[in-house]
């Protein structure tokens, strides 16, 4: 393993420290337990979003607290669900009389440990609403799993809720416009190479030189198939057929468009990858209105990319393009 | 002869300690750090690699806890449970967090545990792990080891059994339930997204589970 970090056990600490230094017009840090909140926490009268999970997904979620996105970011260790007391005390920081939203990934720890922090919160007499992101199309939602996994919608969720926070629309509302957000948006992801948790010391998983994983999970896990490396057009056909047809996005429909890097391949790389997303979709009839490229919600060093298309409404764009001041996401503020 | 019927009552009544509960706590902590690698090695292999590291964690934050005024094995399990919910995290930290807090709640105020109460402790601990995570049997989890050494336990009592007897029939039972796992195809936690690729792999939460019950009878049996 060779990584920049001091010690594997504070690595996460020891991150949290860089952001408190680097950001504090934007973000304050608690430690003990852990989370991140807006500067102005809490605003009197706005719901307040509060999001978490595993750590390594940078810069999501901590990434994204400030104006116009999420209230609070609560860390847990790499690749694992924060812990309710931290959720909990995070609610209570952002909690400015108008409830709370719970953002949560659909994976078993986080939805159980935000499930207790949200009794917790509720039996102090804070309103909480947990809306869940499970737009992950590599997986096979049904009884017999734990259901799709929450991946790059989240990014588009925290954002566009944000918006709609601001304008100090009340907390179902809000929740509402969570919910259309994941019901609109579907992902698929794909691995070249593996991450190694630090605590772990080790790859996650081995692919050969020559190999990719498609349907890839932002934590290492497997996905569809395990296949010979081909070119990006066949690869972004792969995916966005999967995509597309899952919802399905047709002919006319808008859509935002998000190609996302894994953490270890370049923005050069995501471009090559964007170009053939756009050629796919105008073969499809279907309009691009927004994009976003880049890193976004990453799994440590893996390379590999995710493509995330969300359906939109004029309502859901003129949200996207509200001003936004977080240190991840920054535009017309 | 006398003798001999004498011991087996003193066998049948054998009651467990409040300093057992916590020599318990602290075996058990050792076993998680000597299992770490072992369990995080089964865990990446159909999940994410963390449950021997996350586990270790939550153990070694609730040893620290162990320095309290002694008495109470209720008060002494909730507050191993509320540090495994602080501590662990992912799926681990609320079902380990539970399984804790349930065998505090059923076991308040006690200083003693005799059979019976441990036989309810377990079955209100593996409710509670089953309502948190809304698991079923054979669906390749940590139910699969505790729901059969619970019954095991149950009908070891109910046979008359001695305790003892009773805590090496419920590990057997978690081992054989652990085992059971390694054809399974998950239908819980991360591992359900392999689907039919999850068979072949052993659970890891159902191997933390299985130590856990194989602690308490090395420990409370006098085997260790």
């Amino acid at each position: 393993m060779k990584k920049l970090i001091n010690e594997p056990q504070n690595v996460v600490r020891e991150e949290l420290q860089g952001i408190e230094q680097a950001h504090p017009e934007l973000v304050r840090v608690a430690y003990d337990p852990n989370f991140i909140v807006r500067a102005d926490a809490p605003v009197q009268g706005k719901v307040a979003l509060v999001s978490g999970g595993g750590s390594g997904h940078e810069p999501m979620h901590g990434g994204f607290v400030g104006m116009g996105m999420l209230d609070a970011a609560c860390p847990g260790e790499v690749f694992t669900s924060p812990t309710p007391d931290q959720m909990e005390a995070a609610t209570k920081a952002v909690n400015g009389g108008a409830g709370v939203i719970h953002i949560v990934k659909n994976y078993t720890g986080d939805v159980m440990n935000f499930e207790m922090a949200a009794e917790l919160c509720r039996s102090e007499g804070i309103e909480v609403e947990s809306v869940l992101v499970d737009d992950d199309v590599a997986v096979q939602d049904s009884l017999y799993t734990a259901g799709r996994r929450g991946v790059g919608t989240t990014v588009l969720m925290e954002k566009i809720a944000g918006a709609a926070a601001e304008e100090r629309r009340p907390l179902k509302e809000v929740a509402d416009i969570c919910r259309e957000v994941n019901a609109n948006g579907r992902s698929m992801g794909m691995a070249l190479t593996s991450c190694t948790v630090p605590a772990a010391g080790k790859p996650t998983f081995e692919l050969d030189e020559d190999e990719m994983e498609i349907g890839i999970g932002i934590h290492g896990e497997p996905g569809r198939e395990r296949m010979k490396l081909k070119p990006v057009s066949e690869i972004v056909e792969m995916m966005a057929t999967a995509v597309v047809d899952d919802l399905p996005f047709a002919q006319g429909d808008d859509v935002l468009a998000f190609v996302n890097g894994m953490g270890g391949t370049p923005l050069i790389e995501l471009y090559v990858v964007y170009n053939e997303v756009a050629k796919f979709l105008k073969g499809r009839g279907i309009t691009i209105a927004r994009n976003l490229i880049g890193s976004y919600i990453t799994s440590l060093e893996m390379a590999g990319c995710s493509i995330t298309l969300l359906k939109v409404s004029e309502e859901l764009v003129r949200l996207w393009d509200a001003p936004v001041k977080t240190p991840g996401l920054r535009w017309g503020a | 002869m006398r003798a001999a019927g004498a011991a087996e009552v003193w066998r049948q009544t054998l009651s467990v300690s409040y300093d057992e509960v916590v020599r318990l706590i602290r075996v058990y902590a050792a076993v998680i750090a000597e299992n770490k690698e072992y369990l995080t090695q089964l865990d990446s292999a159909i999940g994410d690699a963390d449950h021997g590291i996350n586990m270790d964690r939550g153990m070694q934050a609730a040893l620290a806890k162990l320095d309290g005024p002694p008495g109470d094995i209720g008060e002494l399990f909730k507050t191993v449970g509320m540090t495994l919910v602080s501590t662990v995290g992912g799926a681990g930290g609320p079902l380990y967090g539970t399984l804790f807090l349930r065998l505090g709640t059923a076991t308040a105020g006690r200083a003693v545990l005799e059979p019976d109460d441990w036989a309810g402790a377990l079955a209100a601990a593996v409710d509670g792990v089953q309502a948190r995570g809304k698991a079923e049997l054979q669906d390749k989890t940590m139910v699969d080891a505790l729901a059969p050494a619970r019954d095991a336990f149950e009908q070891a009592v109910a046979e008359g059994a001695s305790f003892a007897e009773g805590l090496r029939r419920s590990a057997s039972a978690a081992e054989e339930g652990m085992k059971g796992t390694i054809p399974l195809v998950a239908k819980k936690g991360r591992a359900s997204y392999l689907g039919e690729r999850s068979a072949g792999h052993q659970d890891p939460g159902a191997t933390s589970s299985w130590l856990l019950l194989k602690t308490v009878a090395d420990t409370w049996s006098g085997e260790d």
